[in-house]
């Protein structure tokens, strides 16, 4: 499965939704998750791929992770990967 | 009813390993968080903290007493002997029959858990020492308070995450001011700053990597401490008839629960805890001077904790002062509001309140004087002490000056 499909499981079942629901343009106030649930989804991505990913919960903007759409966040994930190996 | 009053404190934190080094730190705006140190720090990707340094067990405490004193026994025991020596107290008959300990931690004996997971985990071995167990546990330092001192009344720990202290302390007022105890020793301690205490915090990301910033716009999270605050709780007829010195009266305190969500705190719950509080006090809004902010330095907290101000003090929260000392000896979790309680003291009592350090930039959703980076001179008759707990568990408390 590629990245992309992994991320978008990830998300889904932290949103409790079908994958096929969650649209690349999602935002995550779309999806119904909350500070907590994307706390969680961002340790479920970094135990999946073996990556860290800058984000501080105070200041989620402010971090280098975009995380304005699903897009976004599988773009920065990519990276992150691509960095490491 | 009775009057509650302070009459000894005691503290060891990063700022001093007294209540006099403590004070002066405050005052100087000194700060006492830097890189930690201890073993597997590197693995963390939080190396800051509000450590105490200094501080050895050996010389201390004799070989026995070490086999069975974590840290954070040995942190309060310290503050407790300094609050019961300036006190000037001695527990022996029917004041020791009725006279207890009440403290509040959140994570007991943390390094001890982490000593021995990683030793029959990491390192294989099949046995630990037999006294894992009572070094480990919430209540080892009240137990051990009320031996060294000789403290037989009513004696317990509270733990309520970040208000443990102040809980613990509500209830030590409680049993003074009914009458049930004339005298208590109370407070918190708190000793997380060991691998496994701030991983388990790194996980949560609401750690900052460099500074505690309470109130500042760019604030990047909380910053964890260590230490112990203790103090000695007494009647005031108690006190008065042996001449005692009165460092402050204690006047009233509220607790409340958001009922609402595990981690983030609610407004409405904050507001209710003081407003109450102000209430059991019997003193109108318009009378505090000082708060002593819960301030962790988060966004969530310190934005929810400013509209709750704004709300219970109406035009009078642009009127008083408000910082969280946080920026200076980090949090102390279970043992915060004990070390806090200083700052209010010191208002009270010197005339100078405490500032919150770190400071860079006002922050719109934190429109209040919070004292930014320099102490100020200001005559304040009624303090104000806040903490508001994960869980959205909150407690209150309000100290007038003598």
């Amino acid at each position: 499965m590629n990245i992309q499909n992994r991320v978008i499981d990830i998300i889904a079942a932290q949103a409790v939704l079908e994958p096929s629901d969650v649209k690349l343009d999602s935002t995550l106030e779309d999806l119904g998750i909350d500070s907590l649930g994307l706390v969680e989804s961002i340790f479920a991505i970094e135990e999946e791929f073996d990556i860290t990913i800058p984000f501080n919960a105070n200041e989620p903007s402010d971090s280098d992770f975009d995380i304005s759409t699903v897009a976004a966040m599988i773009k920065g994930i990519e990276k992150l990967i691509a960095d490491v190996s | 009813m009775n009057r509650v009053v302070i009459t000894g404190a005691g503290t060891i934190n990063a700022l001093g390993h007294s209540v006099p080094e403590t004070v002066e730190a405050m005052r100087e705006g000194r700060c006492g968080i830097g890189e930690l140190e201890f073993r597997d720090v590197e693995r963390l990707a939080i190396r800051i903290g509000g450590q105490v340094r200094g501080f050895e067990a050996e010389g201390r405490f004799n070989r026995q007493q070490m086999t069975l004193y974590d840290r954070f026994t040995q942190f309060t025991l310290t503050a407790a002997k300094e609050a019961i020596t300036q006190s000037g107290l001695e527990f022996h008959g029917d004041l020791a029959a009725r006279s207890g300990v009440v403290l509040g931690t959140a994570g007991g004996g943390v390094s001890t858990w982490d000593d021995n997971y990683r030793s029959v985990y990491e390192d294989g071995k099949n046995r630990v020492h037999p006294f894992v167990v009572p070094k480990l546990m919430n209540n080892a330092a009240a137990s051990h308070v009320s031996m060294e001192h000789n403290l037989k009344g009513p004696s317990f720990t509270v733990s309520t995450a970040c208000a443990s202290s102040n809980h613990a302390m509500a209830q030590a007022f409680a049993m003074v001011r009914s009458g049930m105890a004339p005298a208590m020793v109370t407070g918190g301690s708190e000793s997380m700053l060991c691998f496994g205490g701030v991983k388990a915090w790194e996980g949560l990301r609401v750690m900052s990597k460099d500074a505690c910033r309470p109130f500042s716009l760019g604030r990047s999270g909380m910053v964890q401490g260590e230490g112990a605050g203790v103090f000695v709780f007494e009647n005031y007829e108690h006190a008065r008839a042996r001449g005692a010195e009165i460092l402050c009266e204690v006047i009233g305190f509220a607790m409340s629960s958001d009922a609402s969500d595990i981690v983030m705190p609610s407004k409405q719950g904050a507001a209710r805890a003081m407003a109450n509080a102000l209430q059991d006090a019997r003193v109108n809004p318009d009378e505090v001077g000082y708060i002593n902010a819960h301030g962790t330095g988060t966004a969530a907290n310190d934005k929810t904790e400013c509209a709750a101000v704004a709300d219970v003090f109406g035009p009078h929260a642009d009127n008083l002062m408000i910082s969280s000392t946080k920026s200076m000896h980090g949090h102390l979790i279970g043992g915060t509001g004990a070390v806090e309680l200083l700052a209010c003291i010191m208002a009270l009592r010197d005339g100078v309140i405490a500032p919150t350090i770190g400071y860079e930039e006002p922050d719109p959703e934190c429109a209040l004087d919070v004292v930014p980076n320099i102490a100020r001179d200001a005559r304040v008759h009624v303090a104000v002490s806040n903490a508001f707990a994960f869980g959205g568990l909150n407690a209150v408390l309000v100290l007038r000056k003598v």
